[in-house]
Parts: C-alpha cells; sequence; structure tokens
C-alpha cells in the first residue's frame, strides 16, 4: 500500500493489472447478464419483473461498498498524508455516486410493478437518497476551494462524517420495517434467497465491483497522466 | 471552563451588536411557516395534519441560516487563528461557538415555537413535544452545523453548505416530527424524544473534534 505510494511505480503496476481487470470485468458482466436474464428462473410472485434484481441489488451494494472505499482512502489520506488515497477517493465518488443512481432509478422501476408506486418514503429509500447527495456534497465539496489540497482534506472529513450513514442503510430494514424488504443474502443463519436465483446474483455482484476497480484504475491513471502532462507544460512553457 | 464561558459570552456579544442575527431568524422563521398557509389553503383540518412538519422544516431552514456567519468573521479578520493559539482546545471553542449559535438561533425557535403551533392549529396533545423535541433537537443542529460551517470555510460557493448539512440534518427531522405526530396520535413521543437526546448526545463529543479537524485544515 505505501509502496504504491510512488505514481510511477503505481502506473507500472496498474498497467499491468488492468487489461485482466478489464477483461475480468467482461467475462463476469456477460455471464451475469446471460444468467439473470435467461439462466435465472422467473419468480413465482413477481415474474419476469425480478430480473431487474440483478441489476438493482450489485448496484445497492456498490453504493454502499464505494462509500466505505472512500471513507477508507479518505481515512488514509488524512493520516498519512498518503498522496495516492486522496486521488483514489477523489476518482471513486463520482462512480459511487454513479452506482447510486443506478440502484436509486432500478429500485424505483422495480418499485412500480411490484408495491405499486415509483417512490415511497421508507427509511431505507431515503438513506440511499441521503447517500447520493453525501456523494454530490463531497464531489462539490473538493472542487470549491481555490487550493485543491484543502478541498481533497475538506473533502475527507465529509467522507468520514457522513460515513454514519452507512449503518443506516444496512439496518434501516430491521429498524423500521416498512416496505423494502429485509435482507435476504447477507444474514445469519445462511441466505433466504433460493441458490438458482443466488448465483447470477452473486456473478453479477462480481462484476459490478471489478467493473468498479477497473473505472478506477483507468480514472486514477488518467489523473497522474494529466498532473504529468500540466507539469511539463509548465516546465516548457 | 472561564476561558469557555468567556468565548461564549464573546460569541454571543458579537451576534447580538451586529444587529441581533436572533431577532432575523425568528422572523424568517415566522415568515416561512406562515407561507404554507398562504400555500396550500387555511383549512384547519390540513394545516393541524401538516403543521409539525412546517414547525421542524422551517425551524431546520432558520437554523441553517446564520451557519456560514459561525466561524467566517473570525477567519477573515484573523481572530480565529489567535484563538486557535489559545490554550482552550480547539474542540472545545467549537463547541463554544455552537452554544452560542445555539444560544442566538436554537432557544429563541424552541421558545417561539408553540406560538407559530397554535397559528397553525396543532392539535394540543403535541404542544408539549414540539417544546422539548425542540429543545432537544436544535443543539444537534447547531452542533451538526458547525461540522458544515468548518468545512466550507473559504469556499467560493456559499451554497455547499446547505447541500452538505441539510442530508446530516434529517435523523433529527424525522424524530422531531414523530415525538410530536406520536403525540397527536395519542401515542407516547417518549422514544422519539429519547433518540433525539441520543443523537444530541453523540454530536456533543464527535461534531468538535470533526469541525476542529475541519479548521486546522482551513488555517494551515
Amino acid at each position: 500500500m505505501l509502496r504504491l505510494a510512488n505514481p510511477a511505480r503505481f502506473m507500472r503496476v496498474s498497467g499491468a493489472i488492468l487489461p485482466w481487470c478489464a477483461g475480468a470485468t467482461a467475462i463476469f458482466l456477460a455471464a451475469g447478464l446471460v444468467l439473470a436474464l435467461f439462466v435465472a428462473p422467473p419468480d413465482y410472485q413477481q415474474g419476469e419483473a425480478v430480473r431487474i434484481m440483478y441489476v438493482h441489488v450489485p448496484a445497492a451494494y456498490m453504493a454502499s461498498l464505494v462509500y466505505a472505499f472512500l471513507a477508507l482512502a479518505s481515512a488514509v489520506a488524512l493520516i498519512w498524508r498518503h498522496p495516492l488515497a486522496d486521488i483514489a477517493a477523489q476518482e471513486a465518488a463520482p462512480l459511487g455516486a454513479g452506482f447510486t443512481a443506478i440502484c436509486l432509478v432500478s429500485g424505483s422501476l422495480w418499485g412500480e410493478p411490484m408495491w405499486g408506486t415509483w417512490w415511497v418514503w421508507d427509511a431505507r429509500l431515503t438513506s440511499v437518497l441521503v447517500l447520493f447527495f453525501l456523494y454530490l456534497g463531497y464531489i462539490a465539496l473538493i472542487h470549491a476551494f481555490d487550493d485543491p489540497a484543502r478541498g481533497a482534506r475538506s473533502g475527507a472529513i465529509l467522507a468520514l462524517v457522513g460515513i454514519v450513514n452507512l449503518p443506516i442503510i444496512k439496518f434501516s430494514v430491521d429498524w423500521w420495517s416498512t416496505l423494502h424488504q429485509p435482507a435476504s443474502i447477507m444474514r445469519l443463519g445462511g441466505p433466504t434467497i433460493d441458490p438458482s436465483m443466488l448465483w447470477p446474483l452473486l456473478v453479477m455482484a462480481i462484476g459490478f465491483t471489478l467493473f468498479f476497480v477497473t473505472l478506477l484504475l483507468v480514472r486514477m491513471r488518467s489523473r497522474l497522466l494529466a498532473a504529468k502532462i500540466r507539469a511539463l507544460r509548465l516546465a516548457v512553457g | 471552563m472561564n476561558a469557555w464561558f468567556l468565548l461564549v459570552r464573546r460569541d454571543l456579544r458579537l451576534g447580538i451588536r451586529q444587529g441581533g442575527d436572533a431577532a432575523l431568524v425568528i422572523a424568517f422563521f415566522f415568515l416561512a411557516a406562515i407561507l404554507f398557509p398562504l400555500g396550500v389553503g387555511p383549512e384547519p383540518q390540513i394545516l393541524a395534519r401538516i403543521a409539525p412538519g412546517i414547525l421542524w422544516v422551517t425551524a431546520l431552514l432558520a437554523a441553517l441560516l446564520s451557519l456560514d456567519r459561525l466561524f467566517l468573521a473570525d477567519y477573515e479578520d484573523g481572530s480565529l487563528e489567535a484563538l486557535a493559539l489559545t490554550p482552550l482546545s480547539l474542540e472545545a471553542q467549537v463547541l463554544a461557538k455552537a452554544f452560542a449559535h445555539w444560544l442566538g438561533t436554537g432557544l429563541p425557535l424552541t421558545a417561539i415555537a408553540p406560538l407559530l403551533a397554535l397559528l397553525l392549529h396543532l392539535d394540543g396533545a403535541g404542544y408539549v413535544a414540539l417544546v422539548v423535541g425542540m429543545a432537544l433537537g436544535t443543539p444537534s443542529l447547531s452542533l451538526i452545523g458547525a461540522v458544515g460551517a468548518a468545512l466550507t470555510l473559504g469556499a467560493r460557493r456559499s451554497v455547499l453548505l446547505s447541500l452538505l448539512v441539510l442530508p446530516l440534518y434529517i435523523p433529527v427531522l424525522i424524530f422531531g416530527v414523530g415525538a410530536i405526530e406520536a403525540a397527536v396520535a395519542g401515542l407516547t413521543a417518549r422514544p422519539h424524544l429519547l433518540l433525539l437526546l441520543a443523537l444530541l448526545l453523540a454530536a456533543i463529543p464527535l461534531a468538535p473534534i470533526a469541525a476542529a479537524a475541519a479548521l486546522r485544515q482551513a488555517l494551515e
């Protein structure tokens, strides 16, 4: 982790990893989509509409996971002043906002046929919406200062403050029994979801995670390259 | 401890002499709340139904109004740097400033809320929950707001503060309204009030730590 702080070494390592990551993403997402759309059985209650789940659940999981990553990277950046951690956090935030938006939109599209409404002010929906605004607030904050370093550190503190929302999202369906169904995969006593649906879901979740890693590496690399170009231009001009 | 009270007194005095934020906050609270009867119509049943929400939402916005001034004046004239050099820890200073902010906004809002509730035809059973809830909830608003104010200190955009702080205000709003609605429905408001108290007890140590960290970044 600390050895990667050297941008040149990071560029070398990430350049070697990137094609493998991208390839694995393509394989997992393709396999996951085939499994989810054609192989997995329709639900006995929901029919074919249950297939929205294979996008909605991984997106929701990524929304939280990326925020946890953002907070972790922010903590590393604040504690060790790790320059790449700052970049990782800043480049992860728009991706997390994107996953959260996919989660909200797909949930809305799923809710219309199943619950009969696009939106309810349910605890989990509301807390995910808050998560979306935390991402937006973070992105706005890091760009709000003339000094980018100041923005990065303020953003890191905000990311750590916002982490209180993660347990609220996770446990909202247990604390307030509302319309959103309770956990059926990550629970004590094993998953309650049928294996024929669990496997496509897991493949999709792995695909989404790899997709995030790939995009994050691409974004971090282009950020570092942009900084290099700027430095070269300044040196020449 | 003495220095702490001196800081609270200084901030209060500055607030009063610089034009009385408290009076403006109350005026805003009133104006914003009377927009609702004009907007949704004067039927007492409808107003009574949405009164808890109106009161809390407008109180929340009113508390937001003066937040950007919390550290800004001291930051601009350099006294924040002088304060940071005093033996009183920055965390304690944030707590003092948030307390002074609450005395200037949250406390008058709490005091005036029953009067507004009367105008909005709030059911008689809800008043105790309203006042106790406001008394427990508004200090959390000042504390959470202090974090936002410290984070955006010196930022180019002033709307940013609302974007950062409003999502974090949502729990206070939910439990504050929940307490009144429970009381009006004839249930006990106790769990909601205890949750508001829990939020406050968590915010008292945590918010000053986060805000002080943000202030140190601003002063670097």
